[in-house]
C-alpha cells in the first residue's frame, strides 16, 4: 500500500469535477494548470476519464441530483483515490448551509482528504493545499 | 536460448521499453519548452508507469472481460517483435530472415488493432466512438504509408531489411535520392497518425471524447498501453531510419532518430487537430498522390 502511495505522489493525475458550484472554482483549477503555474513539473496532468484519475477536485455544494453522481464517480475511480474539496462550498456548504435543495456536504458523501477553504481559492492557494496534502501522506508513510 | 533473449531483453522488449520511457520523457519536455514551461523530470514516464502498476484494475459492467484485459498484452507483443527484428536488422543485418519487411508491416498494425478491439470490448460509446476513429485512420494512412515504404525496395530491388540495409550502406543511402526525400517527408506524416499524435488525434481526443477507446481503461491495461505508445515512438521512427538513413555507427543511428522524432514533436506541438474527415482528405489524395510521384520517381531511377 505505501509504495502504491509514494508512486502516486510522483504522478497525480487530476479529474475535476463540478457539483454545481458558480463557476469561480473551476475556473481557478484551469488556472492553476496553466502553463504559468506549471503543475507538470510536479507530474500532475489533467484526465478526462475518472478511470485514469488518483485525485478527485470537487467544486461546489452537491445537490439532490449530483449528489449521486459524485458518489458514483468515486465508486468508479480505481483506488488508491484522493479527494480535495476546493472552495467555502465545497468545504462547508458555506452559505448554502440552509440550502432545500441541499443533501449535505461532500465529505457526508465521500471521503475528502484536503479542504481547500477560500470563495474562490486562488491558484497559489490551490497549489498549497496540494503540497500540504502531499507533505501529509508522505509524514503518515514515515511513521509507518 | 540466444533468440528468446533477444526478444526479451537486448535489443527487444526491456532495451526498446527503456528508450520508449525516455523519448517520451523528451516529447514531453520539449513540449513544455515550447509553451515555454520548465516540464516535467525526464523519466515522469516511468512513474507514470509505476504508479498504473500499482492502481486498482476495473472492468465495467457487461464488457467482454477476457477480451477487455488480454488486447494490452497483443499490442505490446507486436511491437516487442517489430523493435526485435529492426534493431536486428542494423546490428547484425546478415541475420535477418526473407520477407521481413512485411511481417514487420503487417506487426505494426497490430497496436492500432488491440486499441480498436480493447475499445469495442470495454462496451462504453465513447470508446466504441473512438475505436471506429481509428478505424478510419488505418484505411486513411495505411496505404500512402505501405506506397511510401515501397521506395527503397524498389531502389535496391530486395525484400529483406538486411539486404536493404546493407545495400544502402554501399551504394548510398536512399534519403539522398529525390524519390528516397519525398518518401521521408511522407513517411513522417503517416508515422504521426500511426503514434496517435496531434494533428492525427482525433481517435483518443482528450478533449472531446475523453482519451476514446482507453476511457474505460485502469491501472495495468492502462499501464500497457501507455508503454505500447512509448514504444512506437522508438519504433517507427527506427523503421523510417532503416529504411532509408540506416548506418553502422551507433551515434549516427542516433542522431538521426532524435531528428525524426523531434520532427515529429514540432509538427505536434504547432497544429491544431484535424476532424476524421479531414484527416481521411488529406491522406487520400495529398499524402498518397505524393507518395504515388515518389514511387513513380523510384522506378524512373532518380
Amino acid at each position: 500500500m505505501s509504495t502504491k502511495l509514494r508512486a502516486l505522489l510522483k504522478s497525480p493525475f487530476v479529474f475535476h469535477l463540478a457539483t454545481s458550484p458558480c463557476n469561480n472554482c473551476d475556473i481557478e483549477i484551469l488556472d492553476a494548470l496553466t502553463p504559468r503555474y506549471d503543475l507538470e513539473r510536479f507530474g500532475i496532468q489533467l484526465v478526462g476519464s475518472i478511470r485514469h484519475a488518483d485525485v478527485l477536485l470537487v467544486t461546489g455544494v452537491p445537490n439532490h441530483k449530483n449528489a449521486k453522481i459524485l458518489k458514483e464517480l468515486y465508486d468508479q475511480a480505481s483506488k488508491p483515490c484522493l479527494v480535495v474539496a476546493i472552495g467555502t462550498c465545497a468545504c462547508g456548504r458555506g452559505m448554502f448551509k440552509n440550502s432545500y435543495n441541499s443533501p449535505g456536504t461532500i465529505d457526508s458523501i465521500i471521503p475528502v482528504n484536503a479542504y481547500i477553504p477560500g470563495c474562490p481559492p486562488k491558484p497559489e492557494a490551490i497549489i498549497m493545499g496540494v503540497v500540504k496534502l502531499i507533505k501529509s501522506i508522505e509524514d503518515t508513510l514515515k511513521k509507518k | 536460448m540466444s533468440t528468446l533473449f533477444s526478444y526479451i531483453f537486448f535489443p527487444g522488449f526491456v532495451f526498446t521499453a527503456l528508450l520508449g520511457i525516455i523519448a517520451s520523457g523528451i516529447d514531453r519536455k520539449v513540449t513544455a519548452r515550447i509553451q515555454w514551461r520548465q516540464g516535467p523530470p525526464l523519466l515522469q514516464p516511468l512513474y507514470d508507469f509505476i504508479k498504473l502498476l500499482g492502481k486498482e484494475t476495473l472492468v465495467p459492467a457487461g464488457a467482454s472481460r477476457l477480451t477487455f484485459l488480454i488486447t494490452p498484452v497483443f499490442g505490446l507483443a507486436a511491437v516487442s517483435i517489430v523493435s526485435t527484428i529492426l534493431w536486428g536488422a542494423l546490428i547484425n543485418p546478415k541475420e535477418s530472415f526473407v520477407g521481413d519487411f512485411i511481417v514487420v508491416l503487417y506487426l505494426l498494425a497490430i497496436p492500432s488493432l488491440s486499441i480498436i478491439i480493447g475499445g469495442f470490448a470495454s462496451r462504453n460509446r465513447i470508446a466504441s466512438l473512438g475505436a471506429s476513429r481509428e478505424m478510419k485512420f488505418i484505411l486513411s494512412y495505411e496505404l500512402p504509408f505501405i506506397m511510401v515504404l515501397l521506395i527503397p525496395v524498389i531502389q535496391t530491388g530486395n525484400i529483406r531489411l538486411g539486404d536493404i540495409v546493407t545495400a544502402q550502406m554501399s551504394s548510398g543511402l536512399s534519403v539522398g535520392t529525390v524519390s528516397g526525400f519525398i518518401a521521408l517527408l511522407a513517411g513522417i506524416l503517416c508515422i504521426q497518425a500511426k503514434l496517435g499524435l496531434v494533428p492525427f488525434d482525433a481517435s483518443e481526443a482528450e478533449q472531446e471524447i475523453v482519451a476514446g477507446p482507453f476511457i474505460e481503461y485502469s491501472g495495468t491495461p492502462l499501464a500497457i498501453f501507455k508503454l505500447t505508445k512509448w514504444m512506437m515512438l522508438v519504433t517507427l521512427p527506427l523503421f523510417l531510419v532503416v529504411m532509408y538513413m540506416p548506418s553502422s555507427n551507433p551515434v549516427h543511428i542516433a542522431i538521426r532518430y532524435i531528428i525524426i522524432l523531434v520532427l515529429t514533436i514540432l509538427i505536434r506541438n504547432t497544429n491544431p487537430r484535424l476532424r476524421i474527415d479531414q484527416v481521411m482528405r488529406f491522406f487520400w489524395t495529398k499524402v498518397a498522390f505524393v507518395s504515388l510521384i515518389a514511387v513513380i520517381l523510384a522506378l524512373l531511377k532518380l
